[in-house]
Protein backbone atom coordinates (compact mmCIF):
# COMPACT_ATOMS: atom_id res chain seq x y z
CA UNK A 1 0.00 0.00 0.00
CA UNK A 2 2.58 2.38 1.32
CA UNK A 3 4.61 1.50 -1.92
CA UNK A 4 1.66 2.86 -4.55
CA UNK A 5 1.10 5.69 -2.12
CA UNK A 6 4.88 6.37 -2.99
CA UNK A 7 4.82 5.32 -6.90
CA UNK A 8 1.78 7.96 -7.60
CA UNK A 9 3.72 10.85 -5.21
CA UNK A 10 6.99 9.32 -7.33
CA UNK A 11 4.60 10.48 -10.72
CA UNK A 12 3.27 13.82 -9.52
CA UNK A 13 6.58 14.87 -8.83
CA UNK A 14 8.11 13.72 -11.93
CA UNK A 15 5.12 15.90 -13.49
CA UNK A 16 6.24 19.00 -11.90
CA UNK A 17 9.73 18.55 -12.57
CA UNK A 18 8.72 18.76 -16.04
CA UNK A 19 7.84 22.07 -15.59
CA UNK A 20 10.46 24.47 -17.43
CA UNK A 21 13.62 25.28 -14.84
CA UNK A 22 13.12 29.10 -13.77
CA UNK A 23 16.39 30.74 -15.43
CA UNK A 24 17.54 33.75 -13.35
CA UNK A 25 18.53 36.43 -16.23
CA UNK A 26 22.14 37.35 -14.28
CA UNK A 27 23.12 40.47 -17.16
CA UNK A 28 21.77 43.30 -15.10
CA UNK A 29 23.86 41.74 -11.91
CA UNK A 30 26.59 41.53 -13.57
CA UNK A 31 26.43 44.64 -15.15
CA UNK A 32 26.49 45.94 -12.12
CA UNK A 33 29.35 44.25 -10.45
CA UNK A 34 31.15 45.53 -13.38
CA UNK A 35 30.83 49.02 -12.35
CA UNK A 36 31.32 48.38 -8.68
CA UNK A 37 34.89 46.72 -9.93
CA UNK A 38 35.42 49.64 -11.97
CA UNK A 39 34.77 51.60 -9.06
CA UNK A 40 36.79 50.19 -6.35
CA UNK A 41 39.53 49.61 -8.51
CA UNK A 42 39.89 53.29 -9.40
CA UNK A 43 39.80 54.44 -6.43
CA UNK A 44 42.08 51.92 -4.92
CA UNK A 45 44.94 53.21 -7.58
CA UNK A 46 43.63 56.93 -7.34
CA UNK A 47 43.63 57.45 -4.01
CA UNK A 48 47.27 57.02 -3.33
CA UNK A 49 48.55 60.48 -3.07
CA UNK A 50 52.16 60.97 -4.46
CA UNK A 51 54.95 62.44 -2.87
CA UNK A 52 58.30 64.74 -4.01
CA UNK A 53 61.35 63.99 -2.18
CA UNK A 54 63.63 67.27 -1.29
CA UNK A 55 66.80 67.09 1.30
CA UNK A 56 67.44 70.66 3.12
CA UNK A 57 71.23 71.34 3.89
CA UNK A 58 72.92 70.56 7.18
CA UNK A 59 72.15 73.56 9.57
CA UNK A 60 75.59 75.59 10.31
CA UNK A 61 75.32 75.28 14.10
CA UNK A 62 79.19 75.71 14.60
CA UNK A 63 80.01 79.21 13.92
CA UNK A 64 83.57 78.20 13.27
CA UNK A 65 82.14 76.42 10.32
CA UNK A 66 82.03 77.73 7.11
CA UNK A 67 79.76 77.72 4.74
CA UNK A 68 80.20 75.83 1.56
CA UNK A 69 81.81 77.82 -1.43
CA UNK A 70 79.92 77.63 -5.03
CA UNK A 71 81.00 79.46 -8.01
CA UNK A 72 79.43 82.96 -8.51
CA UNK A 73 79.05 82.34 -12.53
CA UNK A 74 77.11 79.55 -12.24
CA UNK A 75 74.74 80.56 -9.35
CA UNK A 76 71.43 81.57 -10.28
CA UNK A 77 69.00 83.06 -7.44
CA UNK A 78 65.46 82.57 -7.72
CA UNK A 79 63.22 84.29 -4.99
CA UNK A 80 59.66 83.14 -4.47
CA UNK A 81 57.42 86.49 -4.62
CA UNK A 82 54.00 87.33 -3.39
CA UNK A 83 51.13 87.41 -6.11
CA UNK A 84 52.70 84.03 -7.59
CA UNK A 85 55.99 85.75 -8.79
CA UNK A 86 59.24 84.93 -9.24
CA UNK A 87 62.45 86.85 -9.02
CA UNK A 88 65.26 85.91 -10.30
CA UNK A 89 69.12 87.35 -10.52
CA UNK A 90 72.10 85.57 -11.55
CA UNK A 91 75.81 85.71 -9.08
CA UNK A 92 75.86 86.53 -6.08
CA UNK A 93 75.28 90.00 -3.84
CA UNK A 94 77.70 90.96 -0.80
CA UNK A 95 75.82 92.77 1.64
CA UNK A 96 78.17 95.48 1.56
CA UNK A 97 76.94 96.37 -2.07
CA UNK A 98 73.23 97.28 -1.21
CA UNK A 99 73.25 100.45 -2.10
CA UNK A 100 74.16 99.52 -5.06
CA UNK A 101 71.31 95.81 -5.93
CA UNK A 102 71.51 93.99 -8.84
CA UNK A 103 67.76 94.82 -10.69
CA UNK A 104 65.67 91.68 -10.61
CA UNK A 105 64.23 90.12 -13.58
CA UNK A 106 60.18 89.41 -12.83
CA UNK A 107 58.69 85.96 -14.41
CA UNK A 108 55.64 83.48 -13.45
CA UNK A 109 55.04 80.10 -13.08
CA UNK A 110 53.66 79.91 -16.46
CA UNK A 111 55.60 77.31 -19.19
CA UNK A 112 56.38 80.21 -20.88
CA UNK A 113 57.79 82.04 -17.86
CA UNK A 114 60.15 80.47 -15.45
CA UNK A 115 60.27 77.25 -17.55
CA UNK A 116 62.02 78.35 -19.90
CA UNK A 117 64.34 80.58 -18.43
CA UNK A 118 65.59 77.18 -16.33
CA UNK A 119 65.75 75.37 -19.68
CA UNK A 120 67.67 78.42 -20.86
CA UNK A 121 70.27 77.64 -18.07
CA UNK A 122 69.93 74.25 -18.39
CA UNK A 123 70.48 73.84 -22.29
CA UNK A 124 73.13 71.34 -22.53
CA UNK A 125 72.31 68.99 -19.33
CA UNK A 126 68.60 68.88 -20.25
CA UNK A 127 69.11 67.83 -24.04
CA UNK A 128 71.40 65.05 -22.87
CA UNK A 129 68.95 63.44 -20.77
CA UNK A 130 66.33 63.76 -23.25
CA UNK A 131 68.60 62.18 -25.75
CA UNK A 132 68.67 59.48 -23.60
CA UNK A 133 65.35 59.08 -22.29
CA UNK A 134 64.89 59.22 -26.77
CA UNK A 135 67.28 56.28 -26.78
CA UNK A 136 66.09 54.14 -24.02
CA UNK A 137 62.01 54.16 -25.61
CA UNK A 138 64.02 53.69 -28.99
CA UNK A 139 65.57 51.01 -28.02
CA UNK A 140 68.54 51.84 -28.88
CA UNK A 141 70.32 51.41 -24.91
CA UNK A 142 69.21 48.44 -23.55
CA UNK A 143 68.78 49.41 -20.22
CA UNK A 144 65.90 48.40 -17.29
CA UNK A 145 63.47 50.73 -16.18
CA UNK A 146 65.31 50.90 -12.91
CA UNK A 147 68.38 51.93 -13.59
CA UNK A 148 67.00 54.61 -15.74
CA UNK A 149 66.64 56.71 -12.85
CA UNK A 150 70.08 55.91 -11.57
CA UNK A 151 71.61 56.76 -14.70
CA UNK A 152 70.05 59.95 -15.31
CA UNK A 153 70.76 60.96 -11.94
CA UNK A 154 74.67 60.26 -12.95
CA UNK A 155 74.17 62.81 -15.93
CA UNK A 156 72.85 64.86 -13.13
CA UNK A 157 75.99 64.28 -11.51
CA UNK A 158 79.02 64.99 -13.85
CA UNK A 159 77.36 67.98 -15.28
CA UNK A 160 79.44 71.04 -14.55
CA UNK A 161 77.69 73.47 -16.91
CA UNK A 162 74.06 73.38 -15.56
CA UNK A 163 73.07 76.16 -12.83
CA UNK A 164 73.02 75.99 -9.30
CA UNK A 165 70.03 77.06 -8.31
CA UNK A 166 69.28 79.08 -5.17
CA UNK A 167 65.82 78.87 -4.30
CA UNK A 168 64.28 81.64 -1.71
CA UNK A 169 60.78 82.13 -0.43
CA UNK A 170 60.07 86.30 0.66
CA UNK A 171 57.88 85.70 3.19
CA UNK A 172 54.63 86.42 1.37
CA UNK A 173 54.92 83.20 -1.12
CA UNK A 174 52.82 80.58 -0.58
CA UNK A 175 53.70 76.60 -0.13
CA UNK A 176 51.66 75.88 -3.45
CA UNK A 177 54.79 78.12 -4.80
CA UNK A 178 57.39 76.63 -2.72
CA UNK A 179 56.24 73.16 -4.40
CA UNK A 180 56.15 74.47 -7.80
CA UNK A 181 59.19 75.67 -7.87
CA UNK A 182 60.31 72.37 -6.80
CA UNK A 183 58.63 70.52 -9.94
CA UNK A 184 60.21 72.95 -12.19
CA UNK A 185 63.78 71.86 -11.44
CA UNK A 186 62.91 68.28 -11.68
CA UNK A 187 61.11 68.68 -15.30
CA UNK A 188 63.73 70.84 -16.14
CA UNK A 189 66.26 68.42 -14.98
CA UNK A 190 68.25 70.71 -12.91
CA UNK A 191 71.23 69.06 -11.32
CA UNK A 192 71.86 71.30 -8.32
CA UNK A 193 69.14 73.04 -6.60
CA UNK A 194 69.14 74.46 -3.09
CA UNK A 195 66.63 76.44 -1.15
CA UNK A 196 67.99 78.27 1.06
CA UNK A 197 66.58 81.23 3.83
CA UNK A 198 66.09 84.84 2.34
CA UNK A 199 68.74 87.81 3.22
CA UNK A 200 67.54 90.77 4.16
CA UNK A 201 68.81 92.80 1.22
CA UNK A 202 67.14 90.08 -1.07
CA UNK A 203 63.74 91.02 0.50
CA UNK A 204 64.63 94.66 0.21
CA UNK A 205 65.47 94.05 -3.82
CA UNK A 206 62.16 92.44 -3.85
CA UNK A 207 60.32 95.57 -2.49
CA UNK A 208 62.42 97.45 -4.66
CA UNK A 209 61.25 95.34 -7.60
CA UNK A 210 57.70 95.61 -6.05
CA UNK A 211 57.97 98.98 -5.81
CA UNK A 212 59.20 99.50 -9.31
CA UNK A 213 56.02 97.76 -11.02
CA UNK A 214 53.57 99.47 -8.96
CA UNK A 215 55.64 103.08 -9.63
CA UNK A 216 55.04 102.21 -13.01
CA UNK A 217 51.63 100.93 -13.48
CA UNK A 218 50.16 104.22 -11.53
CA UNK A 219 52.43 106.90 -13.56
CA UNK A 220 51.17 104.88 -16.55
CA UNK A 221 47.31 105.50 -15.78
CA UNK B 1 16.43 14.12 -48.32
CA UNK B 2 14.94 15.49 -45.55
CA UNK B 3 16.91 18.25 -43.79
CA UNK B 4 17.36 18.02 -39.99
CA UNK B 5 15.71 20.77 -38.71
CA UNK B 6 17.44 21.48 -35.27
CA UNK B 7 15.17 22.73 -32.71
CA UNK B 8 15.59 27.03 -32.62
CA UNK B 9 16.52 27.19 -28.91
CA UNK B 10 18.45 30.74 -28.12
CA UNK B 11 22.18 30.18 -27.12
CA UNK B 12 22.37 30.53 -23.08
CA UNK B 13 25.15 31.70 -22.20
CA UNK B 14 25.69 30.65 -17.81
CA UNK B 15 26.50 33.67 -16.20
CA UNK B 16 27.44 31.96 -13.04
CA UNK B 17 31.16 31.49 -12.71
CA UNK B 18 30.91 34.74 -14.04
CA UNK B 19 29.35 36.49 -11.14
CA UNK B 20 31.18 34.15 -9.11
CA UNK B 21 34.72 35.42 -9.82
CA UNK B 22 32.92 39.37 -9.53
CA UNK B 23 31.92 38.26 -6.56
CA UNK B 24 35.64 37.31 -5.30
CA UNK B 25 37.20 40.56 -6.92
CA UNK B 26 34.83 42.63 -5.70
CA UNK B 27 34.78 41.66 -2.10
CA UNK B 28 38.60 41.69 -2.27
CA UNK B 29 38.38 45.72 -3.82
CA UNK B 30 35.83 46.47 -1.13
CA UNK B 31 37.86 44.92 1.67
CA UNK B 32 41.36 46.35 0.86
CA UNK B 33 40.28 49.68 -0.13
CA UNK B 34 40.77 52.50 2.33
CA UNK B 35 38.23 55.01 2.70
CA UNK B 36 39.69 58.28 2.92
CA UNK B 37 38.86 59.72 6.38
CA UNK B 38 38.01 63.18 6.51
CA UNK B 39 40.87 65.38 8.04
CA UNK B 40 40.33 68.06 10.71
CA UNK B 41 41.58 70.36 7.86
CA UNK B 42 40.59 70.63 4.41
CA UNK B 43 44.06 70.44 2.34
CA UNK B 44 44.33 71.07 -1.08
CA UNK B 45 47.68 69.67 -2.17
CA UNK B 46 49.90 71.34 -4.80
CA UNK B 47 50.27 69.37 -8.11
CA UNK B 48 53.72 68.30 -9.56
CA UNK B 49 55.41 65.63 -11.82
CA UNK B 50 56.33 63.32 -9.23
CA UNK B 51 55.19 59.80 -9.33
CA UNK B 52 56.69 58.34 -6.49
CA UNK B 53 53.61 56.87 -4.19
CA UNK B 54 53.15 57.45 -0.66
CA UNK B 55 54.42 55.34 1.91
CA UNK B 56 52.20 52.82 4.27
CA UNK B 57 54.11 53.02 7.17
CA UNK B 58 57.18 54.43 8.78
CA UNK B 59 56.30 58.01 8.28
CA UNK B 60 54.83 60.85 10.17
CA UNK B 61 53.04 63.33 8.32
CA UNK B 62 52.60 67.24 9.04
CA UNK B 63 49.60 68.67 7.67
CA UNK B 64 50.26 72.64 7.67
CA UNK B 65 46.48 74.21 7.22
CA UNK B 66 45.80 77.65 4.92
CA UNK B 67 45.29 79.13 8.66
CA UNK B 68 48.85 78.36 9.71
CA UNK B 69 47.42 75.33 11.88
CA UNK B 70 50.17 71.84 12.17
CA UNK B 71 48.52 68.21 12.46
CA UNK B 72 50.07 64.98 12.63
CA UNK B 73 49.58 61.89 11.63
CA UNK B 74 51.76 58.65 11.89
CA UNK B 75 51.52 55.86 9.07
CA UNK B 76 48.78 57.94 7.63
CA UNK B 77 45.55 55.95 9.44
CA UNK B 78 44.43 53.54 12.12
CA UNK B 79 48.38 52.09 13.85
CA UNK B 80 49.99 49.11 11.82
CA UNK B 81 50.85 46.24 13.39
CA UNK B 82 53.94 47.82 14.81
CA UNK B 83 52.40 49.66 17.36
CA UNK B 84 54.68 52.72 17.47
CA UNK B 85 51.47 54.87 18.27
CA UNK B 86 50.66 54.03 22.02
CA UNK B 87 54.53 53.74 22.64
CA UNK B 88 55.07 57.60 21.19
CA UNK B 89 51.79 58.52 23.38
CA UNK B 90 53.25 57.10 26.43
CA UNK B 91 57.10 59.10 26.14
CA UNK B 92 55.26 62.28 25.76
CA UNK B 93 53.09 61.31 28.29
CA UNK B 94 56.37 61.19 30.73
CA UNK B 95 57.91 63.96 29.39
CA UNK B 96 54.84 66.26 30.15
CA UNK B 97 53.84 64.47 33.33
CA UNK B 98 50.31 62.94 31.82
CA UNK B 99 49.51 59.50 32.64
CA UNK B 100 47.37 57.74 30.22
CA UNK B 101 45.30 54.88 30.90
CA UNK B 102 45.75 51.66 28.73
CA UNK B 103 42.28 52.57 27.71
CA UNK B 104 43.30 56.10 26.34
CA UNK B 105 46.62 54.90 24.50
CA UNK B 106 44.31 52.01 22.40
CA UNK B 107 41.91 55.14 21.37
CA UNK B 108 45.16 56.49 20.40
CA UNK B 109 45.52 53.48 17.90
CA UNK B 110 42.48 53.98 16.83
CA UNK B 111 42.34 57.85 15.75
CA UNK B 112 41.75 57.20 11.67
CA UNK B 113 42.58 61.20 10.87
CA UNK B 114 45.25 63.26 11.77
CA UNK B 115 45.52 64.78 14.77
CA UNK B 116 46.43 68.68 16.16
CA UNK B 117 45.72 68.26 19.97
CA UNK B 118 48.03 70.04 22.44
CA UNK B 119 48.81 67.39 25.06
CA UNK B 120 47.11 69.22 27.60
CA UNK B 121 43.66 68.21 26.54
CA UNK B 122 44.67 64.35 25.04
CA UNK B 123 43.20 63.02 27.90
CA UNK B 124 40.00 64.91 27.19
CA UNK B 125 40.46 64.46 23.29
CA UNK B 126 41.17 60.55 23.92
CA UNK B 127 37.63 60.29 26.53
CA UNK B 128 35.33 62.04 23.85
CA UNK B 129 32.95 59.62 22.92
CA UNK B 130 32.42 60.64 18.84
CA UNK B 131 34.12 62.85 16.75
CA UNK B 132 31.84 65.95 16.99
CA UNK B 133 32.79 66.55 19.99
CA UNK B 134 36.65 65.89 19.43
CA UNK B 135 36.60 68.47 16.57
CA UNK B 136 36.88 71.20 19.84
CA UNK B 137 40.06 70.00 20.41
CA UNK B 138 41.74 69.91 17.22
CA UNK B 139 43.13 73.23 17.43
CA UNK B 140 46.83 72.18 15.70
CA UNK B 141 49.56 71.46 17.96
CA UNK B 142 51.57 74.63 19.54
CA UNK B 143 55.13 74.47 18.15
CA UNK B 144 56.27 78.32 19.61
CA UNK B 145 59.52 78.37 20.97
CA UNK B 146 58.48 78.31 24.59
CA UNK B 147 56.40 75.65 23.98
CA UNK B 148 57.14 73.38 21.22
CA UNK B 149 55.29 70.36 21.52
CA UNK B 150 55.49 69.38 17.83
CA UNK B 151 59.30 69.02 18.50
CA UNK B 152 59.04 66.75 21.28
CA UNK B 153 56.98 64.40 19.31
CA UNK B 154 59.03 64.24 15.79
CA UNK B 155 62.16 63.58 19.02
CA UNK B 156 60.06 60.51 20.67
CA UNK B 157 58.44 59.31 17.17
CA UNK B 158 62.37 59.11 16.00
CA UNK B 159 63.23 57.28 19.01
CA UNK B 160 60.57 54.67 19.00
CA UNK B 161 60.63 54.33 15.33
CA UNK B 162 64.01 55.27 13.94
CA UNK B 163 63.30 54.60 10.81
CA UNK B 164 60.77 57.15 10.50
CA UNK B 165 60.61 59.69 7.32
CA UNK B 166 58.64 63.08 7.61
CA UNK B 167 56.26 63.97 5.13
CA UNK B 168 55.08 67.40 4.69
CA UNK B 169 51.11 67.92 3.36
CA UNK B 170 50.24 71.27 2.69
CA UNK B 171 47.78 73.47 1.09
CA UNK B 172 48.93 75.31 -2.08
CA UNK B 173 47.87 78.14 -0.49
CA UNK B 174 49.23 77.88 3.28
CA UNK B 175 51.87 81.00 3.69
CA UNK B 176 55.37 79.90 3.61
CA UNK B 177 56.14 80.93 6.75
CA UNK B 178 53.58 78.56 8.34
CA UNK B 179 55.27 75.58 6.45
CA UNK B 180 58.99 77.09 7.26
CA UNK B 181 58.69 76.81 11.12
CA UNK B 182 57.49 73.40 10.60
CA UNK B 183 61.02 72.95 8.09
CA UNK B 184 62.77 74.59 10.81
CA UNK B 185 61.74 72.52 13.56
CA UNK B 186 62.40 69.68 11.83
CA UNK B 187 65.52 70.51 10.77
CA UNK B 188 66.48 71.16 14.14
CA UNK B 189 65.73 67.72 15.15
CA UNK B 190 68.08 67.01 12.90
CA UNK B 191 65.54 65.86 9.92
CA UNK B 192 66.83 66.09 6.25
CA UNK B 193 65.26 64.48 3.89
CA UNK B 194 61.25 65.22 3.74
CA UNK B 195 58.54 63.97 1.55
CA UNK B 196 56.20 66.55 0.02
CA UNK B 197 52.76 65.29 -0.66
CA UNK B 198 51.32 66.41 -4.33
CA UNK B 199 49.13 65.46 -6.63
CA UNK B 200 50.29 64.10 -9.84
CA UNK B 201 49.80 66.42 -12.91
CA UNK B 202 51.77 65.48 -16.53
CA UNK B 203 54.04 68.14 -18.31
CA UNK B 204 55.31 67.80 -21.20
CA UNK B 205 58.56 70.20 -22.85
CA UNK B 206 58.88 70.32 -26.39
CA UNK B 207 62.11 69.69 -27.51
CA UNK B 208 62.21 71.99 -30.79
CA UNK B 209 61.05 74.73 -28.45
CA UNK B 210 64.56 74.93 -26.54
CA UNK B 211 66.58 74.37 -29.41
CA UNK B 212 66.18 77.72 -30.86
Amino acid sequence: MAEIIQEEKGKGGKKRAKKVVPHIDMTPMVDLMCLLITFFMLANSLNKAKIMEIVLPDRLNDPNQEAPRISASRTQNIILGPENKIYTYPGTVKPEDFNNLPPLRETDFSATGIRQILLGWNKTLFKKIADFNQQVISGKIEISQDSVRGAISHLKKVDDTGPIVLIKAYKEANYGNFVDILDEMNICGIAVFMFVDITWYEEKMVEAAMGVVSTSATSSN
Amino acid sequence: MPKIKLPTKQPRIDMTPMVDTFCVVLTFLMLTTQMRQPEPATIDTPFSISETPTLDFNMMTFLVSPEGKVFMNFDNGPDTILQFRPKILAEMGKRYGIEFTEKQLREFEKIPSSMGVPIMDMQAFLNAKDNASRKVYQVGIPLDSTDNQMAMWVFYARQVNPNIQACIKGDSKTPFPAVKKVLDILQEMKVKRFNLVTNLEAAKINLEEIQQ
